[in-house]
């Protein structure tokens, strides 16, 4: 049987920067397992969007640090490809006066914390996206700095980067038990081999629950499906993402010209489908045409799904646990694992290693939930 | 470069079978694979055009009929619909 030092579950996002940040610091032997193909979960099905507006002070601070990654990654990680970041902002509309009160508080946060937004009267919003139909909002919060960034090509960045330090991915491979015996962690089977570990990272994103459940560490998170759908490219019209939480929706022109756009669904059942439905594709349509009545003149050509790791705060796990050493967890992002990643591989690598923390992480431990403190809840989720 | 592989494969997204062939020799040897980093698939025709032939070239990596070779998810629109058109329940 073959032995590794560590066995990441997931080669999304979290999974390849954890590898990556881990193998950067000289640990030997990492395997990372996925149970699909490349950028099949999660990370693959996103809205490529990054942005630092939040309403809790942890996930600006995950943000802000993660933007700071994503700008220098491509020579950071050497990568001979283009990752398509972009920073054209996003502007995020207010279209209640709670919403309106609400996201000054949140700029007043954000700037605290050195992130750049700031309020926008319907003027001025209208001056940075002139097409926004001005009678579908009040106000409007932007950051220039947010903005966009290729999915695919940042995990395979990621990816490349930690190959070649060593670590070692196996794709179409299924994790199927873990086995521990008197409190240690032993051995990873999947359907083709066993693999003997004393430590397992579990950042399998929509299946983070059904993994930790394999070592009896209940998370307390569940997989939500999420729609999107894209259009056919034209000539650049939109720089930032435009996005509203109380109309439910975000929509951004990608660096290749079409525009990606999506939005939850309030029924959406807590299970695995990622399945496309008319009722989004009929709501989508609905609500951007109202906001954008310009970009509703192209023509959709695919909608997809894919699943959100929702957290009780929505803001995400990073921990290890008391219960089980050696088991640590990447996972609860909530729909925003993709533009936390940096940060993710870079604290989990901390913890694991016993390093002094960046930051401190209390507020991303397990331990949250089980004392029932009071934590933040993230409303800036679409 | 041989002159066979600037043949186009995916027309809508412009991929040549040099920048597959490429792509298949680093090791991403199906075509979701190949779709998220070219974007063959992605395009108006959603890999009605480009889909076989990639299937061959792979049939043709891997040493396997083609048969064997996993077509791509096909996903809905069936066809490009304006999105005004949804919204507003009319024909085009």
């Amino acid at each position: 049987m073959n032995k590794y030092d560590l066995v990441i579950i997931g080669a999304g996002i979290s999974g390849a920067s954890i590898a990556y940040n881990l193998a950067k610091k000289g640990m030997k032997n990492i395997l990372v397992l996925d149970k699909g193909y490349f950028a099949s979960g999660a990370t693959g099905r996103c809205g490529a969007g990054v942005r630092q507006q939040w309403a809790t002070e942890m996930n600006c601070i995950l943000a802000k640090q993660s933007m700071e990654f994503f700008a220098h990654a491509k020579e950071t990680l050497n990568y001979p490809d283009d990752i398509e970041f972009k920073q054209e902002g996003y502007l995020i509309l207010a279209t209640t006066q709670e919403e309106h009160e609400q996201f000054k508080k949140n700029v007043k946060l954000q700037n605290s914390l050195g992130i750049p937004s700031k309020t926008c009267s319907k003027e001025e919003a209208l001056k940075i996206v002139p097409h926004l139909n001005p009678d579908s909002f009040i106000s409007a919060t932007f950051c220039q700095t947010d903005g966009h960034l290729n999915p695919f090509k940042m995990t395979e960045a990621y990816y490349l980067a930690a190959k070649h330090l060593g670590v070692e991915f196996h794709f179409f491979e299924e994790v199927k038990s873990i086995k521990v015996v008197n409190q240690i962690i032993e051995s990873v089977t999947t359907n083709k081999d066993t693999y003997l570990t004393d430590k397992v990272v579990n950042a399998a994103g929509g299946y983070s629950k059904e993994i930790g459940d394999l070592v009896g560490i209940d998370i307390p998170v569940y997989a939500e499906n999420h729609e999107i759908l894209v259009t056919e490219p034209i000539e650049k019209m939109q720089g930032p993402m435009v996005m509203s939480f109380s109309k439910n929706i975000y929509c951004q022109q990608v660096p290749h010209g079409a525009f990606i756009m999506g939005r939850s669904n309030p029924f959406a059942e807590h299970n695995h489908d990622i399945g496309s439905t008319w009722q989004f594709l009929d709501e989508m349509s609905k609500t951007l045409v109202h906001i954008m009545p310009k970009v509703g003149e192209l023509r959709v050509i695919r909608q997809w799904g894919g699943s959100y790791n929702m957290s009780p705060d929505r803001q995400p796990i990073i921990s290890d646990t008391k219960d089980l050493k050696g088991f640590y967890m990447a996972c609860g992002f909530s729909g925003h694992g993709f533009m936390f990643a940096p940060m993710t591989g870079l604290l989990l690598s901390e913890l694991i290693l016993n390093e002094k923390p960046s930051i401190d992480m209390s507020s991303l431990h397990i331990n949250r939930f089980k004392e029932n403190k009071a934590t933040a809840y993230e409303k800036s989720v679409v | 470069m041989k002159k066979e592989n600037q043949v186009i494969i995916c027309r809508c997204e412009d991929v040549t079978l040099e920048q597959i062939r490429e792509k298949i020799n680093e090791g991403y040897t199906n075509f979701e694979d190949l779709k998220r980093l070219l974007r063959v698939g992605m395009g108006p025709c959603q890999g009605n055009t480009c889909g076989h032939l990639i299937q061959r070239e792979l049939a043709n990596f891997l040493k396997i009929p083609v048969e064997q070779v996993k077509t791509h998810k096909s996903r809905p629109l069936t066809m490009g619909v304006p999105l005004k058109a949804i919204a507003e329940e009319t024909n085009e």
